[in-house]
């Protein structure tokens, strides 16, 4: 059997140093995502509004975060900011902050999506039965946007936990940093260890979306 | 024929300048069926459209038993609930099952109990011959039975008109007698509707009147026998033509 490294996984804490960066990766993502829910939300009902303006501010906003790369969004909030204003903000903080920028623009675009995919027939079916406005919201709009919305947004939130292997080029000591580093320290006594430590990574990573991406299919076949 | 039930004067709808509906005058009796027929475009939807409020109307009026029917008018959801409307695309919601399609607005507008609602949504569907499919959904039907369980669910309001707008014409030919007998069952029983359709032959059997309307003009009406017999105006003759077919060999 070829030498795969994976020895190296069980010197030291190395294990729970991997454990521990998947959990910095998590924790970003997910402060992140629960930023981005509600504001995307928001944003999202901005961007059916019938001013002008308003569409305008929130297009815009939605076209440059998705041109730019996440890459370069990261410096330039840590970098760039530091240089321009003078703040000094952490690598992680930096990181939510352009998760939740990210985040929001996309999940705003999938409100978007959702709310002008509901036919127009169906505020009139429901409103010639003769239920109100805010009636035909809640039993006939918000279940069948939310129906539509949540696989979609189960996807998004799988892409944010993958992205965040981006946010060591900020120094943030993440779970690919953290294989990094172990990889380099253990150069000499087990030259193969970056096969093992990235299949040990890569295991991480699955085993923190499989299950979403699961509850995505899942959800996507029940209302599909 | 019973009293006074809808009453239109002077409508007048427009879309961007562009008139539709040209001063519309028609009165519609409790009990009454009426067929509107007409070329795509005449109006007749939209007359249908501007009866159930969903329509801003600019000039005349319009009235149920005296009270008057206006797009964004406070009572127009109570006034609603009294007129029942049929879709070309049946609309039900595609989250419910059929019965809960049903009883959605009798419960929550009418603040019906939850067992009378279902035992009259069911005694409906078996009328209509589906009574097995109250626990599916929209989408686990054909489209003939959508309009069917449509149709239901505007009836268990207990609506005093309903009016179907070109209810068949998004349907499969062999899916539509379906949808008109249930129709005709309903003419049977006395309802009073307002019918917009395509089929002419349903048309002269179910109508007790019928209005041509063309260019947003009421063009003739009459009994549907007179009416697709001999049109008493050319427009109307010429209409009607268009549904004979002449052989192309010799």
């Amino acid at each position: 059997m070829p030498d795969l490294g994976l020895d190296v996984l069980f010197k030291g804490k190395n294990m729970m140093r991997l454990l521990g960066g998947l959990g910095t990766a998590l924790k970003i993502s997910l402060t992140a995502v629960l930023l981005s829910i509600p504001l995307g939300i928001l944003l999202g009902i901005l961007m059916v509004r019938k001013e002008l303006v308003i569409r305008a501010i929130t297009r815009l906003y939605l076209e440059f975060i998705r041109i730019m790369p996440q890459l370069v969004l990261l410096f330039i909030v840590f970098f760039g900011s530091a240089r321009a204003f003078g703040s000094d903000i952490s690598g992680e903080l930096s990181s939510v902050i352009v998760f939740t920028l990210w985040g929001t623009a996309e999940m705003g675009d999938l409100v978007r999506g959702a709310i002008i995919s509901i036919p127009k027939h169906q505020y009139e079916s429901s409103e010639a039965l003769g239920l109100t406005s805010a009636q035909t919201y809640f039993y006939i709009i918000i279940p069948q946007t939310v129906r539509r919305l949540i696989p979609l947004s189960v996807n998004l939130i799988t892409r944010m936990i993958k992205t965040t292997s981006l946010v060591l080029m900020i120094g943030v000591v993440e779970v690919t940093k953290v294989a990094q580093q172990i990889i380099e320290a253990n150069r000499m006594t087990s030259p193969n260890a970056a096969f093992g430590v990235f299949l040990t990574v890569f295991l991480l990573y699955f085993i923190a979306c499989w299950p979403l991406s699961l509850l995505a299919r899942y959800l996507e076949r029940k209302w599909g | 024929m019973g009293e006074e039930l809808l009453k239109i004067e002077g409508l007048v709808k427009s879309y961007d300048g562009h008139t539709v509906l040209d001063g519309i005058d028609l009165t519609v009796h409790s009990g009454e069926v009426l067929v509107i027929i007409g070329p795509s475009g005449c109006g007749k939807s939209t007359l249908l459209r501007c009866i159930n409020g969903l329509e801003p109307i600019h000039g005349g009026k319009i009235t149920l038993s005296g009270e008057e029917i206006r797009n964004g008018s406070k009572n127009l959801p109570t006034l609603r609930q009294k007129i029942g409307m049929v879709f070309q695309s049946y609309e039900l919601f595609p989250h419910l099952t059929v019965l809960d399609n049903i009883t959605l607005a009798p419960l929550k507008v009418q603040k019906r109990t939850k067992a009378e609602a279902e035992e009259e949504a069911l005694k409906l569907l078996e009328r209509v011959g589906l009574k097995d499919k109250a626990k599916q959904y929209p989408r686990q039907l054909s489209g003939g039975q959508k309009q069917r369980v449509a149709i239901v669910r505007a009836l268990c309001m207990h609506p005093e008109v309903m009016l179907f707008d070109e209810v068949t014409a998004a349907l499969d030919p062999e899916m539509v007698r379906e949808v008109l007998d249930v129709m005709l069952d309903l003419a049977k029983q006395g309802r009073t509707m307002i019918i917009v359709t395509h089929e002419m032959q349903f048309a002269e059997a179910v109508a007790d009147r019928v209005i041509f309307i063309d260019k947003g003009n009421i063009i003739e009406e009459g009994k549907p026998k007179e009416f697709f017999n001999s049109p008493k105006t050319e427009r109307a003759a010429q209409f009607l033509n268009i549904f004979e077919f002449e052989s192309v060999k010799d």
